[in-house]
């Protein structure tokens, strides 16, 4: 294991300066509808809150599976993301498609439980059908200086997810500065982790656009220096079109062509597919759209 | 001290309760009476329209729920502050060729205007509802309901007056608006957005662009989250009123047509203004159970 006392510095003003110059670049036209209709495919299509029932679930997956009956030709989500007990409900409404089940799991959004119930609640979730599962790490544990147990609870989670992909949830929001996201990327990903995600979407900044640069950055020299391709996934936050293609902005300048698929990159977010759908239209018939025409969820 | 430089005012547009200068960074020349150079417009492009409709829709949830009588005292308050800057209106009507008694009675019936909205805050309701008799167990009603986001092109002439009239039924009703200013006289549209900007109108409610007719026509009657367009000029063309209509026609947009000539003339403000802009929900309330 790395030696995880040991800070990378991250220049602050260097990292805004360049998220602030990249999200100049003007897309536009064919480009911007390729751009649109790539963000689609990535999008985790997420339902995460308290009163979720199992038929705001199928809702959502039929959201996935067609997001817009206009225009049968868009692709469909990459995923759709739902709490551990709709894995179940989820399963069956997305029976003979392509798209992912991801769960939320490790007691979302806090994290604040055992390692055995985190284990038990993980392999419940893949069992019950989840392709992919999104955990918190212990930002507790982490802000101490505990780097240890977080490398541990990271790597055991990892065995206990067998096949499924493991996103490990950062909660940068709560890391207080770049370095520590920096350091947690490096963490997570040294821990085995299949993609980093910014947030839980609970606590607030979720996904930023400078955090996502710090956390690219990582992947970059982590892949330089294994060879692993480890995928990105900023959430909460993202609602409208515009910043999406700003995100795709920063993860072509910074990893290249090879992540610009729904397998390296996601956007977890609810709101944001419709703005895209919106944009989307638009781009077809000239016209500006209203929400009042796009289903809710 | 004569040879002071004296301080003149940007004019630039009202959006969100924000006085932004126009996305494109375009302007165009105001002119007085006297054919001087009196000022810079903006001239507002389809991005301004689009960040103004984005505005309104934001502001539409929070205003329509507010009470009747809050409402009306938001209009109260617009004239109130009208009336304290009378001078400063009646100025800029006199540097557009305005007498000096045309501008005051222009000012003052702005002012009435308002007073007379604000009044019917709390009434049309009671007026348009009704009770209706149903042959079924069933307390049957209908109460007008505000449309939504409106977008207005105030009228070319009376600057002030007609600005005020076109927009206070529209407002006092619960919608929200886009108002593209008179093209020719639009320096008192923008110097309105600064009244309405101390009456506790919340930012959204009232958005005021500057610009050119023939080039927003498009934009502002195309948009499908906009649920009504407003006009009133009488020398429109067949061929713009065709397409306005067409353009309504995409999402079913309300377009309504009222050609004024005087704006000072009784029959220019009334109820029916306010309901133009309602749509009547009925409710089938079961009773006797």
């Amino acid at each position: 294991m790395a030696d995880f006392t040991q800070t990378v510095p991250i220049d602050q003003v260097g990292i805004e300066e360049r998220v602030a110059r990249l999200n100049k670049r003007s897309i536009k036209k064919e480009s911007k509808v390729q751009a649109l209709k790539l963000a689609l495919s990535m999008v985790d299509l997420t339902t995460l809150a308290g009163m979720d029932t199992p038929g705001k679930v199928r809702q959502l997956c039929q959201k996935a599976k067609e997001p817009y009956a206009g225009l049968p030709e868009l692709p469909q989500v990459a995923a759709v993301c739902v709490y551990p007990n709709m894995v179940n409900v989820a399963r069956k409404a997305l029976r003979g498609t392509n798209i992912n089940i991801a769960s939320v799991a490790t007691s979302f959004p806090s994290g604040m439980s055992t390692l055995e119930s985190k284990l038990e609640e993980t392999r419940r979730v893949v069992e019950d059908g989840a392709d992919e599962v999104d955990m918190v790490i212990s930002r507790g544990e982490f802000l101490k200086g505990n780097y240890e147990y977080v490398y541990d609870e990271i790597a055991s989670v990892k065995e206990a997810c067998g096949e499924a992909h493991l996103k490990v949830i950062l909660e940068t929001g709560e890391l207080q500065t770049y370095e520590n996201v920096r350091k947690a990327s490096d963490l997570a990903m040294e821990a085995g982790a299949d993609f980093i995600k910014t947030s839980t979407g609970k606590v607030k900044p979720a996904a930023t656009q400078p955090v996502t640069l710090v956390m690219l950055e990582a992947i970059r020299d982590y892949f330089y220096e294994t060879g692993r391709m480890v995928g990105m996934k900023p959430a909460g936050g993202i609602r409208k079109a515009k910043q999406a293609i700003q995100y795709l902005v920063l993860v072509r300048e910074t990893l290249g062509t090879d992540w610009l698929t729904p397998d390296y990159f996601r956007f977890g977010a609810s709101s944001l597919a419709n703005d895209l759908l919106m944009q989307i239209v638009k781009q077809k018939t000239g016209v500006y759209q209203s929400a009042d025409y796009f289903s809710n969820d | 001290m004569s040879d002071r430089v004296e301080v003149l005012k940007t004019y630039k547009t009202y959006v969100g309760g924000n006085f932004p200068r126009t996305e494109s960074g375009r302007y165009y020349k105001v002119y007085d009476g006297d054919d001087n150079i009196l000022a810079n417009a903006c001239q507002c492009s389809r991005k301004d329209v689009r960040d103004a409709v984005v505005a309104a829709r934001d502001a539409v949830e929070d205003w329509s729920s507010r009470s009747a009588y809050n409402r009306g005292q938001i209009l109260y308050r617009i004239a109130e502050m009208l009336e304290t800057r009378k001078a400063q209106f009646v100025d800029e009507l006199e540097t557009i060729g305005y007498k000096s008694k045309e501008a005051k009675a222009e000012v003052e019936a702005a002012v009435d205007r308002l007073i007379y909205y604000a009044g019917w805050s709390d009434k049309y309701q009671q007026v348009f509802g009704s009770i209706n008799p149903v042959a079924s167990s069933h307390f049957n009603f209908s109460m007008p309901e505000p449309m939504g986001v409106v977008n207005i092109w105030a009228p070319e002439e009376s600057p002030l007056l007609g600005l005020v009239s076109v927009m206070a039924p529209v407002i006092v009703g619960g919608n929200s608006c886009i108002i593209l200013a008179s093209e020719k006289y639009p320096l008192s549209a923008v110097s309105f957005a600064e009244v309405l900007n101390s009456s506790d109108v919340p930012g959204g409610v009232v958005n005021i662009l500057t610009g050119f007719r023939d080039e927003l026509l498009e934009h502002m009657t195309t948009h499908m989250d906009v649920n009504a367009f407003f006009y009133t000029d009488t020398g429109i063309s067949q061929e713009d009123r065709k397409q306005i209509d067409e353009n309504g026609a995409l999402n079913l947009k309300r377009v309504i047509r009222k050609p004024v000539e005087d704006w000072e003339a009784e029959d220019t403000q009334s109820p029916y203004f306010i309901t133009d802009f309602q749509e009547t929900k009925t409710t089938w309330h079961p009773v006797g159970f």
